[in-house]
């Protein structure tokens, strides 16, 4: 019966009836009666001192009821904003954490940062008032450059060169002499430019205070509102955990951008106690360019030793990393935990050292965005490893193939930390070279410049690590929290079952593929299950959706649930059927006694449980409904191999990606269609870093010059191809599904094959991301003119 | 000061008081309580917000209510309902077209466009790409929701 709907099949979406319809409920569709709105008073400064800041206007305003600032808010009592994650410097010392209030006190840091809230009857009532707010910004000298940022001017007191923190990771003794012995040496500088993620749907927060039972209930558009709940109450101080809760309905994307506890959402929910009605407040388009936490911005130095023949030494790299003016939740991770410890890539290389240093700027907060900062290692290593291919003359296929880790060295312990448990990482080259017909590229690159076109191709071999968890080893790692999922499972007295998670899906399909997971396990159709997230009254706990941990850990903690269903199941059917409970065999929703055709089918065990006249109330409890939680003992590690073939117009410098192909190993695959779908948006996210997203500021003045999508250039459907996607399984080996992990791969793997591919194609060495005509061009001119002088 | 607007939406008359800068699409969403039409910009870049002027797909949030005064809207919530899908709608859920759902409606909407402007002639991928150029989806690398649209508009 479940072969068609369980795991592994390719169903369609049981979410998707109320999207196409226009019955989706996202945060902004919320409204409650009595609803006021929240408008932010954002600086305009990158950089300036609140000399005086007279409400008294704006208060006076028509429609205006409260005009909030950081004064009132600290006078409430209400915390900083705080980042979960402590990371050490090299010399043991703790990283350096400003205060990040939710309204700036004193000082503003970054432009957009938000000092005071004006709230209305309506939205335009509170943007009227605000427009009135003119406070006298003394301005201070102002950074926004990543690679100068520690001889800028310091933003934060006590914090000596801007520098948050100094981390290394790592044998350096080890690594240098692997360079000393080194018969060539690779040298690269890399930049991996700053993203603003963009999900379609903007960040909105609505809080609904009740003075009757004092319940704060905000409704956001969170990742992850079970850890918004718990950073709001414990570190924020919000309201006491029983006191609040989080709803984050429908989430139009997050890519990471919604994960973190941010300024509106505890300024809404604290005005709302303040004044006894809901508070509303949604971005526009503006404001998130501004405030939702950027992503990436590394300055890195990279150095590869190789032997004669191609094989990897060791690998040392240097970087800098852009935390902007305040620390945000994560932020300190991504580019330590989630970077440094994914430099061995899919290579033996037998010594690494990486040194980061993450800097404050008068930027917007960075944080996790798709991949986080597995992205940043994996363009750093690709983009090296295909360098030193065209210095030593190989091909980049063949020098990638030397270095690889075989695929019986697993358990593969690199020098940067990380256990791989599984992997067939020359599987997915050459299922990848296949499918993109590699051996055919000479004729393509020759028949493109008969027509006056450059043709490239470009190679990147990802890994990632993915399922964030385990608990145990997050600790060690500085976290501030467990990283373990929970699962409920409640089946209702007539079969059909509810299923409780702690993840929560922003487009990722969880309401399909985690009700196959247990249409497989208790053998009823997916039209009997109904999945329940994002709402902490509701579900028990969690840890919310980011770094692809949603299956293989919220799955896995599922499967436990269902495994406890299926063992008090066969307790229940082992008495109705006078057998005993080893005896009972349980398939395809039906428990029968072991070689008899005495039977009973799932739901009539569900309503025994419910219904217990004929029951062993003696041993058991009425009721059929299980908890788990599942904390797994290492990371999962999906991997892959791209290609990208782009095609140059050298009178211009336009690109354009003729072909692209995908390998991914995820391991076990629940649903096809929509492992595909995430890998498909993940290339695009990629793409768009490579050849087009860029976030600027203005160096003078530090005003954010791409705060727009005019500005700010999004991939658009006439921008990208079809892709070609394959698979490669190898089955993560320590959770119950054998998952891994699928939603950040298309966007670690893709950037470098596409600079690959472009630098191949123009015949250079290097080229920032994004890869735009003016770019391509400059650089095929300097090229030129090299060659020529050469 | 607020003025009235009477406009037929989903095929119902309908009027509200606005103020004269409403734009069309906070008309549909907070007047009319039809939450399907979405916004994702504040520049007319996205394409979240696409209904149907007297059957054209235009930009609702570059439009004012007060100048679709008389005219015919249709959104998302006017196409095709649960069971009684609209064959573009259907053909987004059978193609998965979607992820997080907030740009599916414009997308349908801007994809029924498209596909009677092809009316009669074969819909390529390239044209669809092209023709798509207003609508943002940050989720789904478009590749599913042009199979989507080819397939809407085969069915339609
Ligand atoms: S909301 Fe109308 S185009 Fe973006
Ligand atoms: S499906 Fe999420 S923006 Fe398109």
């Amino acid at each position: 019966m479940t072969a068609e709907t369980g795991i592994g099949a390719r169903v369609r979406r049981k979410e998707d009836v109320r999207f196409i319809t226009g019955r989706g409920r996202y945060t902004d569709d919320i409204n409650r009666p009595g609803q006021l709105h929240a408008v932010f008073a954002r600086s305009s400064h990158a950089h300036a001192r609140i000399g005086s800041l007279d409400i008294s206007a704006a208060e006076a305003s028509p429609g205006v009821v409260a005009v909030l600032t950081g004064a009132d808010l600290a006078a409430d009592g209400i915390g900083s904003l705080p980042c979960g994650w402590m990371i050490h410097s090299r010399d043991g010392s703790p990283m350096k954490q400003p205060p990040h209030p939710a309204l700036a006190q004193g000082i503003v840091r970054y432009v957009g940062e938000p000092y005071a809230v004006v709230i209305g009857e309506t939205r335009s009532a509170a943007q009227a008032g605000a427009d009135l707010l003119d406070p006298d910004f003394q301005d201070l000298p102002a950074n926004v450059d990543t690679a100068s940022a520690q001889s800028a001017a310091p933003i934060h007191d006590g914090i000596a060169n801007n520098l948050c923190y100094d981390w290394v990771l790592g044998d350096e003794s080890a690594t240098d002499a692997a360079f000393a012995s080194a018969a060539h040496v690779v040298e690269l500088d890399i930049i991996n430019n700053r993203l603003i993620p963009n999900a379609i749907e903007t960040r909105a927060a609505l809080g609904d205070y009740d003075p009757g039972t004092d319940v704060l209930t905000l409704f956001t558009t969170s990742q992850n509102p079970h850890l918004a709940r718990l950073v709001l109450s414990a570190f924020v101080g919000l309201a006491p955990e029983h006191k609040l809760r989080v709803v984050s309905p429908d989430v139009g994307g997050g890519f990471g951008s919604k994960i973190f506890i941010y300024a509106e959402e505890t300024v809404c929910g604290w005005a709302s106690k303040r004044l006894r009605r809901p508070v509303k407040w949604t971005a526009d388009r503006s404001e998130a360019f501004l405030n939702d936490a950027h992503g990436r911005d590394h300055v890195s130095k990279a150095r590869l030793a190789l032997d004669a023949t191609g094989r990897f030494l060791g690998l040392k790299v240097s970087t800098i990393a852009n935390l902007g003016a305040y620390m945000s939740t994560f932020s300190s991770s991504i580019p330590t935990y989630l970077y440094g410890t994914l430099l061995a890539g899919q290579y033996t290389t037998p010594a690494i050292f990486v040194e980061v240093k993450s800097v404050f700027t008068n930027t917007t907060p960075v944080d996790a965005y798709r991949g986080a900062g597995r992205p940043e290692a994996t363009f750093l290593l690709e983009r090296i490893v295909e360098t030193a291919a065209r210095q030593l003359g190989m091909d980049p296929a063949e020098l990638r193939r030397l270095n690889m880790i075989p695929k019986d060295a697993f358990p593969y312990q690199t020098p940067v930390a990380l256990v791989y448990d599984t992997g067939d990482y020359q599987a997915c080259l050459d299922k990848a070279l296949a499918l993109a017909d590699y051996a055919g590229f000479p004729a393509r690159r020759a028949e493109a410049k008969a027509r006056g076109r450059l043709r490239g191709i470009g190679l990147s071999c990802y890994i990632e690590a993915c399922g964030l968890a385990p608990s145990r080893l997050a600790g060690q790692l500085g976290a501030g929290v467990g990283l373990y999922e929970s699962a409920e499972i409640r089946v209702n007295p007539t079969g059909n079952v509810t299923i409780f998670t702690g993840t929560h899906s922003h487009g990722q399909g969880h309401e399909t593929t985690f009700a196959q997971v247990v249409s497989s396990r208790l053998g009823i159709g997916l039209d009997q299950i109904e999945v329940v997230h994002g709402d902490t009254a509701q579900g028990q706990f969690g840890m919310g959706t980011y770094g692809s941990r949603s299956l293989a850990v919220g799955g896995s903690a599922l499967m436990k649930a269902s495994d406890k269903i299926v063992t008090k199941g066969r307790k229940i059917a082992a008495y109705m059927l006078e057998s005993e409970p080893e005896d009972i065999d349980f398939d395809d929703g039906v428990f029968r006694v072991r070689g008899t055709n005495k039977t009973k089918t799932f739901g009539e065990i569900a309503f025994a449980a419910y219904v217990p006249h004929h029951y062993p109330l003696e041993e058991l409890e009425p009721g059929l409904q299980e908890t788990a939680f599942y904390d797994p003992e290492n990371f999962t590690y999906p991997a892959g191999a791209y290609v990208c073939e782009v095609e140059v117009d050298p009178e211009t410098g336009a690109t354009r990606i003729v072909k692209f192909t995908a390998v991914d190993d995820f391991g076990q695959v629940i649903n096809p269609m929509i492992v595909e779908g995430q890998v498909h948006g993940g290339i695009a996210q990629g793409i768009g870093q490579a050849m087009l997203e860029a976030c600027r500021y203005d160096s003078e003045s530090g005003q954010l010059l791409s705060g727009s999508m005019m500005d700010y250039a999004m991939p658009r459907a006439d921008d990208l191809v079809n892709f070609d996607l394959d698979v490669v399984r190898t089955d993560c080996t320590h959770n119950p599904l054998g998952a891994k992990g699928c939603g950040e791969a298309g966007a670690i793997g893709s950037p470098p094959a596409v600079i690959n591919a472009i630098t191949d194609a123009i015949g250079v060495r290097t080229l920032d991301m994004p890869a735009t005509p003016l770019k391509v061009w400059t650089a095929l001119q300097a090229g030129t003119a090299a060659t020529k002088r050469s | 000061m607020t003025v009235k607007v009477t406009t037929t939406v989903n095929g119902k008359p309908v009027s509200g008081d606005v103020e004269p800068n409403t734009l069309l699409v906070h008309f549909v969403r907070e007047n009319l309580g039809l939450t399907g039409t979405h916004v994702g910009c504040d520049t007319s870049q996205c394409g979240a917000c696409t209904v149907h002027l007297d059957g054209q797909p235009v930009k609702a949030c570059t439009m004012l209510a007060v100048q679709a005064e008389g005219h015919q809207v249709t959104t998302i919530e006017g196409i095709g309902q649960p069971g009684n899908l609209h064959p573009m709608q259907a053909a987004f859920q059978e193609n998965h077209g979607l992820q997080c759902g907030f740009c599916t409606p414009g997308m349908i909407m801007a994809g029924i466009g498209i596909a009677d402007r092809a009316k009669g002639t074969t819909l390529s991928e390239e044209t669809i790409r092209i023709e798509l150029e207003g609508n943002i989806c940050r989720c789904t690398g478009y590749h599913n929701i042009v199979k989507s649209i080819a397939a809407g508009a085969r069915d339609m």
